[in-house]
């Protein structure tokens, strides 16, 4: 398997095949995930975060510093020379003479399809716009499969805001993959997309949307995933109190699940969770973030490396 | 003899656009960035009576032979149309036209939030064509859909 070079914008630029090439590197890269390796040394990785978003930012950084690399870049646009007008087809120009690949973050959709039309070296899309954050994608399915040892044949539930939450659309298209049975629940404001929804269609993927939980649904989860609902998506505040709570994880709502059920969360989170369920042995959110560092070094390595591991 | 070959006359040489919607034969000259000023002859007639479809558009083009990649262009607004080629009084080539693959700076991408939306930016909007029949486009930035009303709107807006 051969990725050297590669753009990673979307999930689905990314086959089956190669994903799971990625997660038989992560699972390498354990041994190097506490001490440093030289694996990627002497290569400069650029960071470039038009938005910040210092946990991915951190993951990637990690990752790279852990496969003995070094990191340049900058987190927020205001520090840069994006404050001053710069254009990103510019910034890109510029910086690909500095480094043999770029981890882009930008509010704007189809941005780091952008970088990677206007770059030399390789751009990761680290997130842009509503739909793509394919390395979280990465890291949610890693985590599935590390958990549940398979990912097809599960029933998955995506929970909360499925309109603005950029990590469910991209876990969503990831899992067209697989033979998966996909529940939507959320509010009805913040429904997935029309485009996405047409998309699974199109692949033949099962899915049902609700606005509620359902008894018969709960019963049947293999795996969780809850994301926060954002208080700025309702223009009336009574109404987000009320939806918040209908669409909170509570110990209660979790006894009707199975005894395993694996509950994710891309975080950061707020109240969407009670926190008792934190020292759950179902709670997987913290540790989704090492497989997050172990998925980003194998994606790295898989890219930037010079030689198979 | 068709009842519109009365109206506008044979042309020699150039390029006959037949079998346009009612209505839109400005706005293909306009998509095929004809203007008048050129110098060639341009007759246009509206509202023709047709068989097929109750009433065309029909755009002859005198002395000018337009490539296929060009003239595809109009499939956005004028699916139905089909181009003839003259030389010397007699059609030599007859075809519908079809929807290219691609759709290149043309239209605007309806994502207020799409990158190509962004004036600072170098950016030509280029959409994929995911349906011909309606015309339904695909962002290849942002995987936005424009529907073929988006499509319409645009279209009489801008030409
Ligand atoms: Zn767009």
């Amino acid at each position: 398997m051969r990725l050297k070079g590669r753009d990673v914008i979307e999930i689905t630029d990314l086959t089956r095949d190669e994903i799971e090439y990625i997660f038989e590197l992560a699972n390498k890269m354990e041994k190097f995930a506490k001490s440093k390796c030289s694996l990627l040394k002497d290569k400069i990785l650029a960071l470039l975060f038009f938005e910040p978003s210092t946990r991915t930012k951190l993951s990637f950084e990690a990752a790279m510093l852990r496969l003995g690399g070094n990191v340049i870049g900058f987190s927020e646009p205001s520090t840069s020379s994006i404050a001053k007008g710069e254009s990103l087809a510019d910034t890109i120009r510029v910086v690909e003479n500095y480094c043999d690949g770029i981890v882009i973050r930008h509010p704007l959709e189809g941005a780091a399809k952008l970088a990677a039309e206007l770059s030399n070296v390789p751009v990761i899309n680290a997130g842009s716009g509503a739909l793509s954050h394919p390395t979280q994608a990465l890291l949610d399915l890693y985590t599935i499969y590390r958990e549940k040892g398979r990912i097809d044949g599960l029933n998955i539930a995506l929970v909360g805001d499925l309109k603005y939450g950029r990590t469910v659309h991209s876990l969503a298209y990831a899992l067209t993959y697989y033979d998966v049975n996909i529940y939507f629940v959320s509010p009805p404001e913040l429904r997935m997309r029309r485009e996405v929804i047409e998309d699974l269609t199109k692949a033949n993927v099962r899915f049902k949307e609700y606005f509620e939980f359902k008894d018969d649904v709960l019963s049947n989860l293999d795996v969780l995933y809850v994301t926060r609902i954002q208080k700025e998506r309702f223009p009336d505040p009574a109404e987000y109190q009320k939806v918040k709570n209908s669409y909170k994880i509570t110990l209660d709502l979790l006894k009707k699940c199975k005894h395993d059920v694996v509950i994710m969360h891309p975080l950061p989170r707020v109240d969407e969770m009670d926190y008792q369920i934190d020292s759950m042995p179902n709670a997987k959110y913290f540790i989704q973030t090492y497989y997050g560092l172990l998925v980003r070094m194998a994606l790295l390595y898989a890219i930037l490396g010079d030689a198979p591991l | 003899m068709e009842k519109h070959e009365l109206k506008v006359q044979k042309i020699k040489e150039g390029t006959v656009i037949d079998h346009i919607p009612a209505g839109h034969a400005l706005s293909v000259l306009k998509i095929l960035g004809i203007t008048g000023r050129e110098g060639f002859i341009v007759t246009i007639a509206c509202n023709v009576p047709s068989k097929k479809y109750g009433k065309k558009d029909i755009v002859k083009i005198e002395g000018k032979e337009l490539k296929v990649e060009e003239v595809n262009k109009i499939a956005l607004i004028a699916p139905t149309a089909t181009i003839n080629i003259i030389k010397n009084y007699n059609v030599v080539e007859k075809y519908k036209i079809s929807v290219p693959k691609e759709i290149v700076n043309i239209l605007k991408c309806t994502n207020p939030s799409c990158i190509t939306r962004s004036e600072r930016e170098p950016i030509t909007s280029k959409f994929k064509v995911i349906s011909e029949k309606p015309v339904r486009l695909r962002c290849v930035f942002c995987n936005n859909i424009l529907e073929l009303e988006d499509i319409e709107k645009q279209v009489s807006e801008k030409y």
